[in-house]
């Protein structure tokens, strides 16, 4: 099989798609057959961490495809992770069934606890996998469209975009925070049993869910790394870097970004699809207007405009996080405020900006 | 939903077909009014432009030369007047992107190219023809495309730095590279502003030699400064004033009016 020419040019998406098909067949081997007591033994623990990693750089991938290729600084890019997310998330509130601590055949205990008397409308449907698995790329590409297709034909840009976007996820936080939108208040959606009859407490389940978020994050690292290699990528870099230029030269603007907008909220939502059912709980706190800007950090940290710079950020940010929250709560803030601060001054383009001009220097 | 998807570049098709300047005119402005905030940019102008000529447009800055070329190119709606290109095309009723396909090129006054991408990848960029998305969603150019592109890099004489990436060029090179684009998209007009700003006289001489070689295969309206440039270029001058035209007629016979020594002295007579 020969690569197509522009695959075979990206030397950095290879490397990141190799380390994938890599960790896809290591990370299982090393829970499932090695002892417990082997140093090499990864725990289950250990492989949910790195699932929700790579469900984070799935994120970080779509806020890069919108704002390092076509300039638009979404500051609002989890609101559509998060939506994925409760889109999957009532799938698995619906297969608790009898197990709730009410035992109601049809209504999520929250629903009981409201003393609710029957599912509302929106709530149908998410019994079936397959509706629930299409909702989780329909909701956010929907919400997306027409967010887009609204702000972009009023020529909204620039910083007056990104605060709405701000605004868009912190008013979708405080819906999900009422109990009377009905996806459980603050409480989020949890206790989820099962996921098509598999134990969401197996080890097994857990590793399949790891194997698919890499997967999903090899899917959507070509689709965005072939979209921003043909002619469209190249309008996509005209509209970041002279929007007039594009609108003169007769395309029309609008409409190429509120539909690469759609398409990168849709990757958004995948990623919280997969991240939900790892961590066993989505609330509202996900559309926290903190947990967008932090994408962003993770992009211009990796480097903007190179995709792959988007998941290496994702992934050593969080990995920082994991370790920092742990030992020292209190200074992760600080913490991820100095890196945005010093990467911004001393790394304009990111690590990968680093990577790049060490390897011109050397040849 | 399809048409949306699909109309995303459009595409001029056959441009010759649907504008008709049967009447030798191309672009007709007529009694055209636009105001910002009581201030009258443009005061009743009406402006013809000939098939195929080559017009320049000089005034004092604030004359209103800029917001004619907005108006032409949709940016601008004036208050009143009307726009047609031929007969038959009201630029009135279209946007920037309409007013683009149907064969009307704009240069701006800085030189935009994209500079991230190659000097081929901004002509490839602005190549014109029946592309709609699936056309955009593609890595390859063929044979056919090539060829556009070979002949338009011939002609800025860009051809050795092809493969050159757009924003390391000098500035004299992004002007010919933009006027390349321009020439990508198969425009029946272009408006070329202040193309020589900047230049060094060998490259304003090689300019004046491509806006020249482009006059009768495309009509091209020139804003400008510099005098000299301006006699090496044109057989028509308009002189804008106050958004209206003072003057029209040979840079000589301009030069030699009255009013038009009046508003514009200094600037023309120390230009040369």
């Amino acid at each position: 099989m020969r690569l197509p020419p522009w695959l075979l040019s990206d030397r950095a998406g290879l490397g990141l798609l190799l380390l994938l098909a890599l960790l896809i067949i290591v990370v299982p081997t090393l829970n499932l057959l090695t002892p417990p007591d082997s140093a090499l033994h990864l725990s289950a623990y250990t492989v949910t961490l790195l699932g929700k990693y790579l469900c984070y750089a799935l994120l970080a991938v779509a806020v890069d495809l919108v704002w390092g290729y076509m300039g638009i600084l979404s500051l609002g890019h989890a609101a559509f992770f998060a939506l994925g997310g409760y889109c999957l998330g009532m799938y698995l509130m619906r297969q608790i069934g009898t197990r709730g601590v009410y035992g109601d055949p049809l209504l999520p205990d929250f629903m009981v606890f409201l003393n609710w008397k029957e599912l509302p409308w929106y709530w149908h449907g998410f019994d079936s996998f397959g509706f629930a698995v299409l909702m989780v790329m329909v909701i956010p590409g929907l919400l997306a469209f027409i967010f887009g297709w609204f702000a972009f034909r009023s020529r909204v840009s620039g910083v007056y975009l990104s605060i709405i976007t701000q605004a868009l996820t912190y008013a979708l936080m405080l819906a999900f925070f009422r109990n009377e939108m009905g996806f459980g208040g603050n409480n989020g959606l949890t206790d989820f049993k099962d996921v098509l009859g598999f134990s969401l407490q197996a080890e097994g389940t857990r590793i399949v869910l790891f194997m698919l978020s890499a997967l999903a994050l090899a899917t959507g690292y070509l689709a965005c790394r072939w979209l921003v290699s043909t002619r469209m990528g190249r309008v996509l870099v005209a509209i970041r870097d002279s929007e007039d230029r594009a609108r003169f030269l007769g395309y029309r603007v609008e409409r190429v970004k509120t539909l690469v907008f759609a398409f990168s909220a849709i990757l958004a939502g995948v990623a919280g699809a997969l991240y939900v059912p790892q961590v066993g709980i989505i609330n509202p706190g996900e559309f926290a207007p903190i947990n967008s800007i932090e994408a962003v950090i993770w992009v211009a940290i990796g480097g903007r405009g190179t995709l792959v710079g988007a998941v290496i950020g994702a992934v050593l940010v969080n990995f920082a996080k994991s370790w920092l929250t742990g030992a020292l709560p209190e200074i992760w803030l600080f913490a991820l405020g100095g890196l945005f601060v010093a990467v911004t001054l001393f790394l304009p383009h990111g690590l990968m900006g680093l990577v790049r001009r060490r390897a011109e220097a050397a040849s | 939903m399809s048409e949306l998807i699909s109309d995303i570049e459009g595409g001029i098709r056959t441009v010759d077909a649907s504008v008709d300047a049967s009447h030798g005119i191309l672009l007709y402005l007529e009694g055209v009014t636009v105001s910002f905030d009581g201030f009258k940019a443009i005061d009743n102008l009406s402006l013809y432009i000939g098939d195929g000529e080559l017009r320049c447009i000089i005034g004092p800055n604030g004359a209103g030369k800029t917001t004619m070329m907005d108006i032409i190119t949709g940016k601008t709606k004036p208050d009143t007047g009307r726009v047609f290109f031929g007969q038959t095309i009201d630029l009135l009723q279209l946007d920037e992107p309409a007013i683009a396909r149907i064969g009307i090129g704009r240069k701006f006054q800085k030189p935009t190219v994209i500079e991230p991408l190659s000097v081929l990848e901004n002509l490839e960029l602005a190549m014109s023809g029946a592309k709609y998305l699936r056309g955009l969603m593609t890595t390859r150019l063929t044979g056919e495309e090539r060829e556009r592109i070979g002949a338009v890099l011939e002609r800025i004489g860009l051809s050795d730095l092809a493969q050159r990436q757009a924003g390391i060029l000098a500035h004299g090179q992004k002007q010919w590279l933009e006027i390349g684009m321009l020439l990508m998209q198969q425009p029946r007009l272009l408006l070329v502003d202040e193309p020589v700003a900047g230049m060094t006289p060998a490259e304003m001489e090689r300019t004046a030699e491509l806006l020249n070689s482009l006059a009768g295969e495309h009509s091209v309206v020139v804003v400008e400064h510099d005098m000299g440039f301006v006699r090496s270029i044109a057989d028509k001058v308009t002189v804008l004033h106050q958004g209206r035209v003072l003057a029209e007629g040979t840079l000589e016979e301009v030069q030699a009016d009255p009013k038009v020594i009046e508003v514009y002295l200094g600037d023309d007579h120390a230009a040369h």
